[in-house]
């Protein structure tokens, strides 16, 4: 075949291959599939390994997308030829229920006149409805709720950097590129000396959401604080966890919270399903936390504790997560239920690693959570040590 | 296209992917075909090769011999958090500058006719520090320099952006100087240990490896060739009880590295074969954490040593 012939070839199959992949959920931006094109000219399309490790030195960049990648390879190359290749659809579009009411925005709108009280009554309504446990929330309710998270503000503790940025007055290290610049000024008399020091930065907020069984009336409200985390400030990471450990920051950063939150869902295969926290854990601490992505973060886990799996590894993970971290904060739903104790043995095996632990069942028990995020952002780390012992008092 | 100032000379070139893993093996490196393409794909296209996997699979090696194979030298930027231009790219020498200044005011030689002179003066190569970004990119005889940006995930973010536009062009403008590039590009190897994501705009410009642990048989390879002292069934054992290790779900699991160390250790205490008291005295070359050490203890060394003799005989 002449060169023309295998070019076109090449070019043909690159485009085709890379749409299968993008079906099935992969980004392929059209500069890597030119590399894929100029790859193939270089190993030639006649053998399968040249063009599979061509096309993952060219389409894939993350390990985690090496399955689907895969997968798709075998189907395309070995079904090679039929135009009619299709990728089974992956699993249809969830549709939520948590669809924001428009009825109730336009109420508000609409009556001109009357706009002051509807307001105030709207206002008392939704400090009432702050207050409510999400369990008991109506659709509607969580919508407007999911409306409030999205006025959350969000600032985290902060710490020093090892950037250096100049500064006005004397700082850590002499600046000498500005001094020299300054000397300039005046016939290269070094007049004034201008400093640098270390910069702040915020420190990164992992929150690992709980979304099993037992959590499903939290989950979804849950899920909308964590969006409105994510949109709020950047170096935000989530993960939810469930039989299986995911990650979904990358999910969350549409700016539209329903669009977002119908992009998580079908990534999250085992919503509702059973817990192993231990080794949902596990597997954070593993592939993320230890090595880097909580270290000397701040990580948020809500969750209410019940655990199927083994306690004692969920006891040696969290030990484990609170060595790296710079606060380990546990936000526990059902903390707020009268009479509860921390009995669940999953909660009991993870509270001696907490720096705090808080409820979370409603909006204010949240907007709470923000504002201590922020509170503390300001106050000495160390204040924060003791924070758990009153909250864990057993009652009666 | 500019493709005419990319060619690189022909002597480095490889014309295949059987040419590199040849060429990597004669440099005492064993690549398996995915890393062998990828690296064609990079020296062919003229793409930096971004390695990612864990750490101790030999991703930052990669470099080294591309350097010692194609005799190029090899520049090495190691990333840090607050690593920021003037310690990768370059630095006016500004202690220098200022004694330039002092020196010219007490001869006199600052006049106001003068000073825009002395001033362009202060901008002169001589006080230039050429860091290893401008060091990689400069003009250079012989085979193009191989810069190692090493653990790039320990930089932050804005340095990302920083090495994506240096990267783009293979090129570094300094105000006062005008714009540096290489006639031929460095052969560029970045490398993460995944402590975070890289922003996929630096990964798109790249070519994209994730570094496994290698299979069992070239893991013995790899051992054998790095540790040349080593009795051949040591170093079938010691590779079966790593890859069992590996199993075991450690914290840290030992890399291609360890199992080197460890077949050295192991030879060195005069050990032609494995056993459990010699385990058990170098288990720290393998494993880096008490709790896994402890965790390969409780599982049972004489199941580990008995099954890395069975596994290593045949």
């Amino acid at each position: 075949m002449t060169a023309d012939v295998a070019a076109d070839q090449s070019e043909r199959m690159a485009v085709g291959f890379s749409r299968v992949l993008r079906q099935a959920g992969l980004r392929v931006p059209a500069s890597a599939t030119i590399n894929f094109v100029e790859s193939l000219g270089r190993v030639g399309i006649n053998e399968r390994a040249a063009v599979y490790w061509a096309g993952r030195a060219t389409l894939v960049n993350r390990p985690e997308d090496l399955v689907t990648y895969d997968g798709c390879f075998a189907a395309y190359w070995d079904r090679q030829g039929g135009e009619t290749l299709r990728i089974e659809e992956t699993s249809p579009p969830v549709t939520l229920a948590l669809d924001l009411d428009d009825d109730e925005d336009d109420d508000g709108s609409d009556d001109a006149d009357s706009d002051g009280d509807v307001q105030a009554i709207r206002f008392s309504r939704a400090e009432i409805l702050s207050e409510k446990d999400f369990a008991h929330c109506s659709e509607e309710e969580l919508a407007e709720l999911g409306l409030l998270m999205s006025e959350l503000r969000f600032t985290t503790y902060r710490r020093r950097s090892r950037r250096q940025v100049p500064v006005a007055g004397r700082g850590e290290r002499a600046d000498l590129r500005r001094t020299v610049r300054w000397a300039l000024r005046h016939q290269g008399e070094a007049m004034q000396r201008a400093f640098t020091d270390k910069a702040d930065r915020p420190r990164r907020l992992v929150l690992i959401l709980d979304v099993s069984g037992s959590m499903e009336p939290y989950a979804r409200a849950l899920i909308r604080f964590a969006h409105a985390a994510v949109v709020a400030r950047g170096r935000v990471e989530v993960f939810v966890l469930g039989t299986r450990l995911t990650r979904l920051t990358k999910h969350l950063t549409s700016r539209d919270p329903d669009a977002a939150i119908r992009r998580a869902f079908p990534e999250v295969k085992d919503w509702a399903g059973g817990t192993r926290l231990g080794e949902g854990l596990q597997e954070f601490n593993n592939n993320w936390g230890v090595r880097g992505l909580a270290r000397g973060a701040v990580v948020v886990i809500l969750s209410d504790g019940w655990d199927r799996g083994d306690v004692g590894l969920l006891s040696s993970e969290m030990e484990r997560l609170h060595r790296v971290t710079h606060q380990l904060i546990w936000v526990n739903p059902l903390k707020a239920t009268p009479g509860y104790a921390p009995l669940a043995a999953g909660m009991s095996a993870a509270l001696p690693h907490l720096d705090r632990f808080i409820e979370g069942h409603s909006y204010a028990s949240l907007r709470h959570l923000a504002a201590l995020l922020s509170d503390a952002a300001t106050g000495p780390a160390s204040a924060t040590g003791s924070a758990v012992g009153p909250g864990v008092g057993v009652p009666g | 296209m500019n493709s005419d100032q990319r060619q690189f000379p022909d002597s480095v070139a490889p014309t295949s992917v059987d040419d590199v893993v040849l060429a990597l093996h004669r440099n005492e490196y064993l690549a398996d075909e995915g890393l062998a393409t990828a690296i064609f794909l990079a020296l062919t296209l003229h793409r930096p090769l971004f390695l990612e996997g864990e750490a101790g699979v030999g991703k930052t090696e990669v470099a080294k011999v591309l350097s010692r194979w194609l005799g190029g030298r090899l520049i090495r930027l190691q990333c840090y958090e607050g690593i920021d231009s003037s310690q990768a790219v370059y630095e006016w020498d500004y202690a220098r500058q200022l004694l330039h200044l002092r020196t010219a005011e007490a001869t006199g030689a600052i006049t106001t006719a003068t000073a825009e002179s002395v001033e362009a003066e202060l901008y002169d190569p001589r006080f230039l520090i050429r860091r290893p970004l401008l060091e990689a990119l400069s003009p250079t005889e012989g085979p193009p320099p191989v810069l190692l940006i090493d653990e790039i995930d320990r930089a932050d973010d804005e340095f990302e952006a920083f090495l994506l536009e240096a990267l783009s062009d293979y090129s570094i403008t300094i105000p006062e100087l005008g714009t540096i590039k290489a006639a031929q590009p460095p052969i560029v190897v970045l490398t993460s240990n995944r402590t975070r994501d890289v922003h996929d705009a630096l990964k798109r410009r790249c070519l994209y490896h994730w570094v496994e642990h290698p299979t069992f048989d070239r893991e013995v390879d790899i051992v054998k060739l790095r540790a040349p002292g080593v009795a051949d069934g040591l170093a079938r054992q010691v590779a079966a009880a790593v890859e069992s290790m590996r199993a075991f779900g450690l914290y840290k699991p030992p890399g291609v590295a360890e199992s080197i160390d460890w077949a050295l250790s192991l030879a060195a205490l005069g050990r032609s074969e494995i056993d459990e008291r010699s385990v058990a005295a170098t288990l720290g070359t393998v494993l880096k954490y008490r709790e896994d050490q402890d965790r390969v203890t409780d599982q049972g060394l004489p199941e580990l040593v008995r099954q890395a003799i069975g596994r290593g005989a045949r």
